[in-house]
């Protein structure tokens, strides 16, 4: 399937449509540490030991590292299509600049998700021994100033990833059509501002409740 | 609107083999009303009195139909207007003093063969790998328009069918794609029961041959739908993507 180019943005598109469910769920539980440390916390544990998450994170991962080998693949065969740039060129006339710079926002995205893993990830997984701490985890990280900075810059790069990839990833699948297109598009929009806005806004209203 | 001088910087390259370079002209005293294309003959003119080598260029019908002609102006395949190609610009999109950068197509799938001429026998070559259908000519032939056929169906394929393949989605593109053009042909049948007896193996072999001239992946930006003269939709796009699947996950048809 991959040997062919549509074949390519057919996995480009399903795995985007894939990371998309991870990132509404993610930002659920999120969401949850507004509420207070217990749900947080009951959250935290529901994730970290329900059979079928566990299972999925596996399938998580290998979506994650399709889509970013995939990604660079594409971008390097696309760069090589045209080996001789244009001495003068106004692609703003004629393209949104999200979906020109799709592997500039996701590359953004997967060296924040290093950085990412590291504070998150492997203290919750491997470090903590029960579930209880995790709340405590999220504030420590989010009361240093330069982190959020960090993870607000990350979340504008996934929101502008989004803005093209939502709706592109639909097109990629052939799931064109003149009824549900508008809508498509306008549900990818608000996508992305919820993602960009909801995760960003956590990430200040800890850091705020911290001074 | 009084007539113009303007600076022209233009891609001249020898032959295939030779680097090119961006070369200034200056042309004076150009009409708003003349064409781009007729302009540029005032400066190959002018050239060849100087007995210099004039800028080749591809063109051939002059009114929008051939897909002939081609270009890179200022950052634009055909131009600053939409919906035009080359020929059909006029002077007039243009002010005094303007400077006019001229490219030819860039993709490694439609070379440079001199100046601002492209070879986009690569096009010529998905074409032959299916953008036909097979009909016998016993003397039989049924009459096309005996089928009946959706008015929709009938204008969406009509509506493919007004690619002219001059190259404008492939020059704009930022990956050098060619699916604009090459779901433009797969629709066109495709949406006619005429081309649906051919429409798996026909994808197939577009879609591989597409790959094989070494065009780049699509990223749906959508620019070469801004820029095609004739206005060829994105909804084309999608429905090769989806006879592409089809064919490949359904259809016991082969590459070949």
């Amino acid at each position: 399937m991959s040997y062919s180019s549509i074949g390519r943005k057919v996995v480009m598109g399903l795995t985007g449509l894939f990371l998309i469910t991870f990132i509404t769920i993610h930002l659920l539980i999120n969401s949850f540490s507004l509420v207070g440390p217990e749900l947080f916390n009951a959250g935290s544990k529901f994730m970290g030991t329900n059979p079928v998450i566990q299972t999925m994170q596996y399938v998580l991962a290998l979506g994650f590292i399709i889509h970013i080998i995939m990604g660079i693949r594409l971008t390097i065969q696309n760069n090589a299509a045209r080996p001789i740039k244009y001495v003068h060129n106004d692609p703003s006339a004629n393209s949104t600049f999200s979906s020109r710079y799709m592997i500039f926002t996701g590359v953004l995205v997967l060296l924040f998700l290093i950085l990412h893993l590291k504070d998150f990830f492997v203290p919750i997984k491997f470090e903590h021994g029960t579930f209880g701490e995790d709340y405590d985890l999220l504030v420590r990280v989010f009361s240093n100033p330069l982190y959020v900075f960090i993870y607000v810059v990350a979340f504008v790069g996934l929101s502008i990833h989004l803005h093209h990839g939502f709706q592109s990833a639909f097109q990629s699948l052939g799931w064109n059509h003149p009824k549900y297109t508008p809508f498509v598009k306008k549900l990818g929009l608000v996508f992305c501002y919820v993602v960009g806005i909801g995760f960003s806004s956590i990430a200040l209203f800890h850091y705020f409740n911290s001074l | 609107m009084s007539n113009m001088n303007l600076t022209l910087k233009i891609w001249r390259q020898k032959d295939a083999q030779s680097k090119g370079v961006m070369e200034t002209y200056e042309v004076k005293d150009i009409s708003p009303d003349s064409s781009f294309l007729e302009m540029l003959d005032v400066l190959n003119e002018n050239l060849v009195s100087q007995k210099q080598e004039p800028i080749a260029f591809d063109h051939d019908c002059r009114e929008g139909i051939c897909g002939t002609c081609s270009l890179y102006i200022s950052g634009r395949a055909h131009g600053p207007m939409r919906g035009v190609t080359t020929c059909q610009l006029h002077m007039r999109s243009f002010k005094d003093g303007d400077t006019i950068y001229i490219e030819p197509w860039r993709s490694k799938a439609m070379p440079v063969i001199k100046d601002l001429i492209v070879d986009r026998s690569a096009f010529d070559r998905i074409q032959q790998a299916g953008g036909f259908i097979s009909v016998n000519t016993s003397g039989n032939t049924q009459d096309a328009n005996g089928i009946p056929i959706p008015k929709g169906d009938a204008d969406k394929a009509f509506d493919a069918a007004a690619c002219i393949g001059c190259g404008a989605c492939v020059a704009t593109c930022k990956n050098g794609s060619a699916m604009l053009f090459v779901s433009a042909k797969v629709s066109q049948f495709a949406l006619l029961p005429q081309g649906r007896v051919e429409a798996a193996k026909r994808v197939l072999n577009m879609v591989h041959q597409m790959d094989k001239e070494g065009f780049g992946n699509c990223t749906n930006t959508g620019a070469c739908e801004v820029e095609c003269p004739k206005g060829i939709s994105l909804e084309n796009i999608a429905r090769m993507n989806r006879e592409y699947l089809s064919a490949k996950v359904v259809s016991d048809e082969k590459i070949g």
